[in-house]
Formats: structure tokens, sequence, C-alpha cells
């Protein structure tokens, strides 16, 4: 459908499973270390690269034949981030004066 | 920009009845019902959005009581938890797959493992629920946290009711992902009765196509509640 | 104008295609669902109005004397939640955005028909809840249901409530995901981006806002649900929650709603004043992207609503500087739509009369709203009527201003007839009349500091005066809102039978026959021509040949 498979796309597939679990291996490990204030941000770093695997790889977002899927994709990000970020700026600001 | 061609309508209808009548061609029907479900799924985004929003700020807040309750749920679980829904993802890709290359037996098995292996999610949360009642960790009348420590802490007792409100949370959050998982049950049951009855082609694949991409979307909340949520601290 | 030979009411059309109940109630064309909206709509404004009059008639007076303090509550609460939820927030999308949507850009119907109707079902299920919350006791939390207040305190129906709005809301992220695959998706040979007529830009907006905002309020009303029936305490204070956080979430889509309401009504009135100074809107590009810049910026100010709250003073000038930018693009629709009648020629219908009173009602209410961006006056109005005056200008003046504008400019291609012009230019008159005398007192009662949501002011009897002159003009805006519901059904029967562009207007829409057929277009329009062509339209005929084919 996508029009690109001449190969097959089944080793891309296991490969960014093997990637998924390796990294849902690396979180667990890297939880049990102290890296003082990084282990929350390399957790969400790592939870990120799977997500964008899957969501390139898996959901075919990599070969989407038009950018409308990748702007859909893009713009809910844009406004999670604006709803997390502008309500941060309340709270993190609160004890300021 | 149009994609449609002027075609006679009633050609493309009598050859392809899965076409439906206001669409002109099928690359049309299946370009709308891809848009559709990308664009439900932004929505999706924005409605776990909200739960994560309030979830950051008290972990902002109280974040050594979050870490003395996020100690008490299960990380073994949980880590099995995101393995079994990563191989569901995987199940679920290999499916697409199959409808595309009309692999019918590939097919099948993979609307099937895909199942199984929610239904597996399933349990393990269901495990992990029967544990927090028992420990009298589900908020409300009867819950207690009493003289758990702060991790990193000692001497220092997690207050009771800030850990409630991580347990609202949890509960909220997981409960939510958890009532996804069972739609996506039931979208799958739908998708493996239709390729049981043959009605997918290399051609027409579409609903699996989207019912993928639910689901997959449903992996990816989890993703995230899974470090969120089950490893605040784990070091300490 | 120049009007057609009518044509005979018997061709069949989407209206006689089929008869009996359930060809109606299991349709899937989008005009006749369309219609399904309409009918149950103008039932809820009806219940809201009546509400609007108890308040009305209770303020009547200083003293509380009409009702009691908690029936007083319940008032105003079930006023905003009907009125927003099941009125202002489906009207024009639902109604016009429905009917016209598929029509307007060649298409035969809207992308996925069968989650139209299903949008409409929802609507009913939560019309009904609603309904039966009210007649079960109401709720009195304000539309806005604060916590700790509703997920504490409140006696009431706080959950059902609740439920019937999250339901309802469903059925707007369905709309809104239906117009944006169809004008994706579904648009005719010819017709690009910057050909489509500019309500279908400002559907288009509204739709993105619908889609991105209402699952924030979803999620919001299932934490309150959890908190009141599981005692989930998310926003709990006892336990260290905040209540403000409940007002971000519930701000982060209710301000963003405002603009659903607003926006589908400037892309009327941008059909009408374009249609009735036969010229093409000024600024087409500005226009269209301004819609846009709402929808986005829209979604960058809510904490404008919570100056007084609680928030981090820092946090507060940030979103006042932010609600001055998001003014920028309505203002410049506003210019635009008066460079537009400038040198146009221009007609008096009864359409061009309510987009009149659109313009001036918009603008003051437009510009009261920066009066309210400002933190030094917010601090002294907010909570009191000049917020009420300020939301119902554009609510009101606005909106509805531009749903009857509309009923009127596509009743003849809905219905196959017209309605009585004489009696519609006399309604717009009254309700632009109504409308003023019950809202502009509130600007001074606010401004004098009458507080909003109280069912007494007998500490301050001198308020008494424009009390009454509110209410009396609530009456006649009453007047002039019943009479287009008895000129448009009375038109069904007895209206001349309408031609298929009587206003001889541009849009593809009037392309078709009045009523259209279910199909829309006998074959797929294929465009070669921009938008609101009215030169060419308007141009003399030396022959016979349709224009702009």
């Amino acid at each position: 459908m996508t029009g690109h498979s001449q190969s097959s796309p089944l080793p891309g597939y296991f490969a960014v499973f093997i990637a998924l679990l390796v990294g849902t291996g690396l979180t667990v490990f890297a939880a049990t270390l102290d890296l003082g204030p990084f282990n929350a941000p390399v957790a969400l770093v790592i939870a990120t690269v799977k997500a964008t695997l899957v969501a390139l790889f898996f959901m075919h977002v990599y070969h989407a034949s038009e950018k409308l899927t990748k702007l859909v994709v893009l713009g809910a990000l844009f406004f999670l981030l604006l709803l997390l970020g502008l309500t941060m700026t309340d709270y993190a600001t609160r004890l300021w004066s | 920009m149009p994609n449609s061609t002027l075609v006679g309508l009633h050609h493309e209808e009598q050859n392809r009845p899965e076409l439906l009548h206001h669409f002109a061609d099928p690359e049309q029907q299946r370009d709308a019902s891809s848009l559709g479900m990308w664009v439900f799924l932004a929505t999706e985004v924005m409605f776990f959005g909200g739960l994560f929003c309030a979830y950051l700020i008290y972990r902002h807040w109280y974040f050594g009581d979050f870490a003395a309750a996020s100690k008490s749920i299960n990380m073994a679980l949980g880590a099995t938890n995101t393995a079994v829904l990563i191989c569901s993802s995987l199940t679920v890709v290999l499916a697409v797959w199959a409808a595309q290359t009309a692999r019918r037996t590939l097919l099948l098995i993979s609307l099937a493992a895909t199942m199984l292996l929610g239904a597996t999610f399933l349990g393990i949360k269901g495990i992990e629920y029967r544990d927090k009642f028992v420990e009298h960790h589900l908020p409300g009348a009867s819950f207690s946290f009493d003289h758990e420590e702060i991790p990193g802490h000692p001497g220092q007792y997690a207050s009771p009711a800030h850990a409630q409100i991580f347990f609202s949370l949890y509960f909220v959050m997981t409960g939510l992902h958890a009532l996804h998982m069972i739609i996506g049950l039931g979208i799958f049951l739908w998708l493996l009765l239709m390729a049981w009855k043959g009605r997918f082609t290399s051609e027409y694949n579409t609903p699996i196509e989207i019912g993928g991409l639910y689901w997959h979307f449903v992996d990816i909340v989890w993703i995230y509640l899974f470090p969120l949520l089950y490893l605040i601290d784990r070091h300490k | 104008m120049e009007i057609a030979i009518p044509q005979p009411l018997e061709r069949e059309n989407y209206l006689n295609k089929k008869y009996g109940v359930w060809s109606w109630l299991l349709t899937t064309d989008h005009k006749r669902i369309a219609l399904l909206y309409l009918i149950s709509i103008t039932f809820f404004f009806f219940i809201g109005g009546f509400f609007a009059l108890l308040i009305r008639l209770e303020l009547l007076t200083p003293a509380g004397d009409l009702v009691q303090a908690d029936t007083y509550n319940k008032l105003f609460t079930m006023h905003g939640m009907v009125m927003i939820f099941f009125f202002l927030i489906p009207s024009i999308p639902a109604v016009l955005g429905n009917f016209l949507v598929p029509m307007m850009i060649g298409a035969k119907d809207l992308a996925f028909p069968r989650i139209n109707l299903l949008s409409w079902y929802l609507y009913i299920i939560g019309g009904v809840m609603m309904l039966h919350c009210m007649l079960t006791g109401g709720v009195d939390t304000g539309w806005t249901f604060y916590a700790p207040f509703s997920t504490n305190f409140s006696n009431t129906k706080v959950v059902e409530a609740g439920l019937a709005i999250f339901i309802a809301g469903f059925s707007s992220i369905l709309t809104g995901l239906n117009f944006v695959v169809t004008i994706h998706r579904m648009r005719a040979p010819g017709m690009t981006w910057s050909r489509l007529p500019l309500f279908i830009w400002a559907h288009y907006a509204t739709s993105i806002i619908q889609l991105l905002g209402t699952p924030v309020l979803a999620v919001t009303i299932v934490m309150v649900a959890a908190e009141r029936t599981l005692h989930l305490g998310i926003f709990d204070p006892k336990l260290g929650g905040d209540p403000i956080l409940f007002q971000h979430l519930f701000w982060f889509y209710s301000h963003p709603a405002v603009y659903i309401m607003i926006l589908p009504s400037m892309g009327v009135i941008t059909e009408i004043i374009a249609c009735f100074s036969r010229k093409r809107i000024f600024g087409y590009s500005f226009v269209a992207f301004s819609s846009i810049a709402i929808a986005v910026f829209g979604f960058l100010v809510w904490a404008h609503h919570m100056f007084v709250a609680g928030t981090s003073v820092y946090a507060a000038l940030v979103f006042s500087l932010l609600s001055y930018a998001v003014a920028v693009p309505s203002a410049i629709k506003v210019f635009n739509w008066t460079a537009t009648l400038y040198k146009g020629s221009i007609h008096y219908d009864a359409p061009m009369l309510y987009a009149f009173g659109f313009l001036g009602l918009f603008t003051i209410g437009g510009l009261t709203g920066l009066f309210l961006a400002a933190l030094g006056i917010d601090v002294h109005v907010t909570d009191t009527y000049f917020v009420v005056a300020h939301f119902h200008y554009i609510m009101v003046g606005g909106a509805v201003m531009g749903y009857l504008g509309g009923m009127h400019f596509w009743w003849p291609k809905i219905s196959g007839r017209l309605y009585p012009e004489g009696w519609a230019r006399l309604a717009a008159l009254i309700v632009f009349i109504g409308f003023n005398l019950t809202f502009f007192p509130q600007f001074l009662l606010g401004y004098m500091g009458m507080p909003r949501r109280y069912y007494d002011y007998s500490h301050m009897p001198e308020f008494q005066v424009l009390n009454v002159l509110s209410t009396a003009g609530a009456t006649v805006l009453g007047v002039g809102y019943l009479l287009p519901m008895v000129y448009f059904l009375w038109s069904m029967r007895y209206g001349k039978p309408a031609p298929d562009n009587p206003w001889n207007a541009a849009g593809l829409e009037w392309m078709t026959s009045s009523p259209p057929t279910t199909f829309n277009f006998e074959e797929e329009p294929v465009v070669t021509w921009e938008a609101y062509n009215y030169e060419e339209l308007d141009a003399p005929r030396t022959e016979e040949v349709p224009i702009a084919q």
C-alpha cells in the first residue's frame, strides 16, 4: 500500500522490536543507578526514543506518503507541550515573590 | 490537494463493494480513514495529556512522597507489562504486513497473538490492582500509608495525604489506559472475525492498519507511564 | 437582486426523497443530520432561555424574593451549561457546517457520514442526561464547576451533569474530526485551499480547537467524577491537592471553547458581507490565516480567567500579554470586513442586517475583552456584570447574530422556500434593540460593582434601575427570537418556492437545487474560478451561458 516494499520490511520491524526491549531493560537498569538529578530525564529520553521508534516505524510515519500525517503528529505534540509548559509557568513561579 | 479523479461512480461500486458511495475511489477512502484515525489519536494525546499535566505538577511538589509511593508498586510486573505491550506492537505490525501480502494464516495468528498479549497485560494489571487493594493503597476511606520512609531520607516518612494523590493519579492513569486496552481488544476481536470471514485483501486492509495505529498509540502511552509511575528514585 | 424563475417543488430533493421517521433517524445524509441538529439545538436554546428569563425576573428587585439562593445558583448554572454545551458549541458547525461544508467543497457528503449520525446521537444522549439532571434537582456549581466545591461540597448532581457534558463533548470532537478529514480529502478537483470559501477556513479552524481542546475538558470531568464517586483526591486541598490545577485544566478547554463558538459565526458573516456588498472579500489570505491564528493563539491565553484565583503573578503577566495578542487576528477580520463594505454595492436584506449587528456588537465585545486582559482593570471588574456583559456581547451579539444571519441567508437553500423579508428585517431590528437593552446596562452595573451570580443586591438598591432595563430588554430580545421561529415554520408551508440562487451568491452550494438532492451535485464540479467571483456573477450577461462554469 505504501508502495515502497521492494524488500521485506520484516528485518526492520524485528530490529525495532529488539531496540524497544533493549530500551526497556536500559530504563530499568538506569533506574537502579544514582544519576543525581538526571534519573528522570534519562528515563524520559529513553521513553521518547522508544515512542519515536514506534511512531516512525511501527506506525509508518517515516514512510508516510504525505506530510499531513507528520503535521498531525507534530501538532498534537506541540499542543501537549503547550498545556504542560504554560501550566508550569504558574507552578514554577508561584514561590518567586 | 484534491486527489480524486472523475471516475464513473457506479462502476466502482460494482467492482468494489467496500467502496462507500460518497468516495470517488478507494484511495480517497483509505486516505480519509487513515487521516481520521491519526486525527483521533491527536485527541487522545490531549486526553491523556491532562492527566500527565496533573501528574507532573504534583510530582514536582511532592517528590519524596511520590517516590515512597512509587516504591510500593511492583516494578517487575510493570517492566514485564512493558515488554508484553512491545511484543504486541510487533504482532500488530506483522498482522498489517500479513494483510498487505495476503498471508491469511499469519494474519489470523498475529491478530490472535495481539489479543492474547493484550489480555496478558490486563491480567498482570489486575494482579497489581489486587495487591494495591490488599495493601490498603486504594484511595478512599480505607487508605493507609503510614511509616513509609521517603527513599534516600531515612527517618523521614512520606505524607499519607500526598501519597494518596499519587495513588489517585496512578489509578486514574492506568485505569484509563486499561480501558483503552479493553476497547483495543474489542477492536481486534472484530478485526479477527472480519479476517476469518476473508474480508481483507492485499488491496483492502485499511481497518487493520488503522486498528493497528490505535494499538500502537496505547503502547506509547504505557511507554511513558511505566518510567513515570514505577521508576521514581528506585536507586535509593 | 436578479431572481431566476423558481423551480417546482415536486422535484426530488433530500427532503422528499424518503418519508418516515426512520428515514430521518437512521439517515446518513449530512443535510438531514443538519436538520436533526437544528431541531435539537433550538429546543435547548429555549430551555437555556427559560433559565435566563427566571434569572432576569429575580433580578428585577434588589431583594432575593423570587427564588431561594440555592435555586438561583442552579438557575445560572443550568443556563450556562445548556447554552454553552448544548446550544452555542454545536449551533453553527452542527447545523450550517454539516449542511454546507460538503456542498461548498463540491463533495457528496462528509468523509464519515455514519460518524456524523453518531455525533448527533451522542449529542442527544448527553442532552437527555442533562434534561434528566435538571428535572431531578439540577446542579448549582456554576457552569465552571470549580473544585473543591464541585468535588467535595456540592450536594447536587455534579457527576450526572458532568457525564452529560462529557458525552456531548464527544459529539463535538467527532464533528471536528469529520470536518478536518472532509476538508483535506474530499475537495472537488480544482478546489484548492486558496479557492475555499472563508466559511470553510473558519470551520477548519474551529475543528482544530474542538479536536485538541475538548479532550482536556473530558479528562477533567473524569477526574472530578472520580473524586466525587471514588474519593480519588486529585484536587482535594485536604490531601495537598491544588484547586487551581482544576482551573488550569478546565480553562485550557473553556477558553478555546469560546473560539469554537465565535469562529463559525465569523465564517458566516464573511459569506454574507461578500454577497451583500457584491464584492470579493478584502484580504482573503489575511482572513483565512487569521482564523487559524485565532485557533492557535486561543490555546495560549486560558489563565486570564484566573487572574485573581491565586496563580503566580508572573504567570498572570504572561497570560495577560498573550491575551492582547489573541485580539489581533480578530481585529484583522473586522478591518477586512469593513474594507469589503467600502465601495461595495450594499443590499440591506435580513442576513446583512444581522451582519451589521454582528460587526458593531462583536467589536464592542472584543474591545471589552481587552479591558479584561489588562490585569489592573480585571482585578476590579472580574466576577462582576462587566464580564457577563462582555461575553454576552460576543456570544449573543456575535455568535447568535451570525447564526441567525446564516439561517436566513441559507434558508432558501435548506428549505426550498423564501422567508418573508419584511418580517425578517423587523425581527433583526427587534433582536438588535432587545440585545443592547439587555446587555449594555450590564457593563455599567459591572463597572459600578454589581457582582455576578448574586440573586440579592439589596446592599446596593441603586442597581435596580439598570437591572429593570436589562430585564425589559430580555423580553424584547425574546420576541425577536420567537419571530424567526414562527415565520421559518410558516414559510415551509406557505413561503414562495425559492430559486436555486435567490441571492445570486458565489459558492458551489448555490449551484445545487433549492433544496438540494441527496447527493448534492449531479456531476462532480470542476472548479476553475476563485472564491467570491462577484464581478463575474454581476457582469451583464450577453448570452444564455451560465456564469462561472
